[in-house]
């Protein structure tokens, strides 16, 4: 039976459709009835643990701003001015990746993946909330072209193309995205009109700079709570390492995803933090550099995506640790870039599948040991 | 002599219409269907035309290729109709029933050695129950296996109670274990959690395996990979209990007699219970089909569809009736609770209800999309192999590769639950038949 052709406009209608109703299909071969499970219900569990890290950093937005220009509001003000800063950035994440996702599904003649749902919530958390939206525009557009569409769409990806936006945007427009003064947002504030931008760096940065103080256990003007808690300044979804783990419960929970490697991780940083202390590289205990930075929201939402991560539940292990080591080792011996998560989990997406091989190459030899004394 | 093996990794799908163990209703069809179609491997051809008498046990076809091996009528009757599909393709051979059943004798003598019970199981019709791994496919005469083996039970969904439909048929399976074991050593598996009620722990002459898990563990397939891994080279048979009862029958009466209780079974079955028949019995006369309903000639994870003009097949003997899940639910994904579908993920809340049993349909519940989760695929594959590697390999047709990754050891059936649980709903025995064709193609 030749397959009834479909309309050019096919992969926009049925996305749409099936977003609204489950899809009528039957199974036609293999197994007669299916699991209730699909990917719209694993990508929208993501999007769910990601929601306390994007209300909490919503509400950090404004807090910052109202804390650096000394604006005394209340919590209401400040959510609602993070809120309101952050919803232009969640549209034209949406708009311009959903765009070119619909297109790009429509010339393949396939139903449109749902991976863009959790990209898409992605990328405006981990930039600075002021960055300018053509620049964010067009670091979506390369990610999704270049990263994952010329591979093949959702599933095919080698990088997570969230991460791949936020790099092109590091190295296309390094002003915007690095340096104390992107951090805290003043551009939509009126009475901040004529006020020149205050810096405010980071305590990954005032670490960085060597102004830690060990008596207090604070980073310059922040404590050790207030980096656990979130009320410092950084990418939007990256303060809180309470929110954060709100969201890792709920994907360990679900089995969305993997555990392992974001236990791994965390011990790969913490290993690494502690020799680094040891050989002297720096004076923070080893467990600041998983509440500083980007260290956990890339351990639990970045580096376990399913698609970019190693495959195989040993090299999931292996590659966590190496995720996690590495972000460490940037930060502490690298002299100009005190991030190193980003580039760290970018890294080993490259590597995952030579870990897997190497796995795989273990478990076939193995087994072939075993046929010869069996 | 008894080995344990306990294994943790699969599921059981809990699906309503299971049969209650009671006979229903005992079927004397007027016509039986003998099926070439039910043989893997075999190349069909014709002994009989239309309006030819037969006995229980006279041969109806032989493989083309190696024509010791026969397809036998399991009634008496004439030859009513030869049914063809396309290209002149044979699919069927329709006998009529006599009413008195006059039966091919085979003479009731133990074979002594191998040669002789393979000539038996070469007459009476009883060697397509033979399947040869890897590949599943009839086995070859010609070959004398590592060992063959036997599972005594089933965890398929809503599969038919062993205990119950052949406890009775013990003396049978000991004649068939007896015979057998003069070809290769024998090893039978039994089920834990009943090991000392079953009437199969009895089964001597045999290396006797105890096997508990969710489903797969009764298959045969997962067993082996665990018992005695195939390798490259290497060859096992395994039969069902069915057939080793059909073949203990012939030893101990020289009959072939392939009637079997049949499990009427699934959520669209008007009544489920257990309808004693013979293999090509007509659909209808087992049970009646409620319009729309999709019949399944075996369980929902591996069975064929039959259709309701269809007729039981030479290896089946459940038949599950399903509702087409053609109906489109409003917002079926963004639910918090879908109480009445099933999922193994916790995603959603099924674990909430742990001994509840759904009223399943064929919807596929999503739509196809690239592996993007691959964890669930061992967590349902008891064996020691890496699925998604196996599977991605029988994609891109790399023979090395499939050969490394397992793919002597895998029939589609041991890798079932993987279509049922995969969120991007890829048809994973389609991709592992194809790459056990693709094998059977490139290594003759």
């Amino acid at each position: 039976m030749a397959e009834e052709k479909k309309p050019w406009w096919y992969s926009t209608f049925d996305a749409f459709d099936t977003f609204l109703r489950v899809p009528g299909t039957v199974t036609a071969k293999g197994a007669h009835v299916r699991d209730g499970i699909d990917l719209k219900r694993v990508m929208i569990m993501v999007v769910i643990a990601l929601v306390p890290a994007a209300l909490f950093g919503m509400y950090n937005v404004g807090l910052q701003t109202s804390t650096l220009y000394g604006l005394d509001w209340n919590f209401w003000h400040m959510f609602w001015y993070g809120l309101l800063r952050m919803l232009p950035l969640f549209v034209v994440s949406y708009i311009v990746g959903l765009a070119i996702e619909f297109a790009s599904s429509q010339i393949r003649g396939e139903e449109v993946n749902e991976g863009y749902l959790v990209t898409g919530f992605l990328i405006p958390l981990i930039v600075p909330v002021d960055v300018p939206l053509w620049m964010l525009a067009l670091a979506v557009a390369f990610s999704v072209i270049f990263v994952k569409e010329v591979f093949g769409g959702t599933g095919m990806n080698i990088w997570n193309p969230a991460l791949v936006a936020r790099a092109f945007l590091f190295f296309s427009y390094p002003s915007s995205m690095s340096g104390s003064s992107v951090w805290v947002s003043k551009t939509w504030v009126p009475a901040l009109k004529d006020v020149d931008a205050i810096s405010a760096a980071t305590p990954l940065a005032i670490a960085h700079d060597g102004a830690f103080d060990a008596a207090t256990g604070a980073v310059g003007q922040y404590s050790f709570m207030d980096m656990f808690w979130g009320f410092i300044p950084g990418s939007t979804g990256e303060t809180s390492v309470v929110a954060i783990l709100l969201g890792a419960i709920l994907l360990v929970w679900t089995g969305v995803a993997s555990w392992k490697i974001m236990v791994s991780s965390i011990a790969g940083g913490l290993l690494v933090g502690w020799l680094g202390q040891l050989a002297g590289a720096t004076a923070l205990p080893c467990y600041y550099q998983i509440v500083m930075g980007g260290f956990l929201f890339g351990s639990v939402f970045m580096a376990t995506d399913p698609v970019t991560a190693a495959q195989t539940e040993t090299g999931k292990w292996i590659y966590g640790f190496l995720v996690g080591a590495l972000a460490v080792v940037v930060r502490l011996w690298n002299p100009g870039y005190m991030e190193g998560m980003m580039l760290a989990i970018l890294l080993m997406n490259t590597m995952a599948p030579l870990i897997d091989h190497c796995v795989v190459s273990v478990h076939t030899s193995r087994r072939a040991k075993k046929a010869i004394n069996a | 002599m008894s080995n344990n093996l306990d294994l943790k990794k699969g599921l059981n799908i809990p699906i309503k219409g299971a049969a209650a163990p009671e006979v229903i209703k005992t079927v004397s069809p007027d016509i039986i269907a003998v099926k070439p179609t039910d043989f893997k491997g075999l190349v069909p051809r014709l002994l009989v035309k239309e309006g030819d008498t037969v006995k229980a046990g006279s041969p109806v076809m032989a493989d083309k290729n190696r024509p010791e091996i026969l397809l036998t009528s399991p009634v008496s009757g004439s030859v009513q109709q030869i049914v063809r599909g396309e290209k002149r393709k044979l699919l069927a051979v329709i006998i009529k029933a006599d009413a008195e059943q006059s039966y091919v004798d085979f003479g009731a003598k133990a074979p002594g050695n191998a040669a002789e019970a393979k000539d038996l199981l070469l007459r009476s019709g009883l060697w397509g129950s033979l399947v040869q791994r890897p590949y599943g496919v009839t086995a070859n005469p010609d070959l004398m296996p590592k060992a063959i083996f036997v599972s005594s039970f089933s965890t398929a969904p809503l599969a038919a109670d062993t205990d119950f439909a052949l406890g009775n048929s013990l003396a049978d399976i000991q004649a068939g274990v007896d015979a057998l074991a003069k070809i290769a050593p024998v090893h039978f598996s039994i089920r834990k959690d009943v090991v000392s009620s079953t009437p199969f722990h009895k089964v001597e002459n045999a290396v006797i395996h105890v096997v508990s898990g969710p489903h797969p563990a009764g298959n045969v397939g997962v067993q082996i990979s665990h018992i005695a891994p195939i390798r490259k080279g290497e060859t096992v048979w395994t039969v069902s209990l069915l057939h080793l009862a059909a073949i203990g029958h012939v030893v101990n009466t020289g009959k072939l007699d392939l009637t079997r209780k049949v499990a009427v079974t699934g959520p669209a079955a008007p009544k489920t219970g257990y309808v004693t028949a013979l293999p090509g019995t007509p659909v209808q006369s087992l049970t009646a089909v409620p319009d729309g309903a999709r019949v399944i000639g075996g369980d929902v994870l591996t069975g064929e569809i039959l259709g309701a003009d269809g007729y039981l097949g030479f290896f089946e003997n459940q038949l599950t009736l399903l509702k087409e899940g053609t109906e489109r639910e409003w917002f079926g994904w963004a639910k918090p609770f879908r109480p009445k579908v099933h999922s193994s993920s916790w995603c959603y809340f099924s674990w909430l209800t742990p001994g509840k049993k759904y009223d399943m349909d064929t919807n596929l519940h999503g739509g196809p999309r690239a592996f993007v989760q691959t964890k669930c695929f061992e967590d349902v594959t008891p064996m020691d192999i890496f699925p998604i590697y196996l599977i991605k390999a029988c994609l891109a047709g790399n023979i090395e590769k499939m050969e490394q990754f397992g793919i002597y050891e895998v029939l589609p059936e041991d890798l079932a639950l993987c279509d049922y649980v995969d969120p991007s709903k890829n048809e994973i025995q389609a991709i592992i038949q194809k790459g056990i064709d693709l094998m059977i193609k490139e290594m003759a």
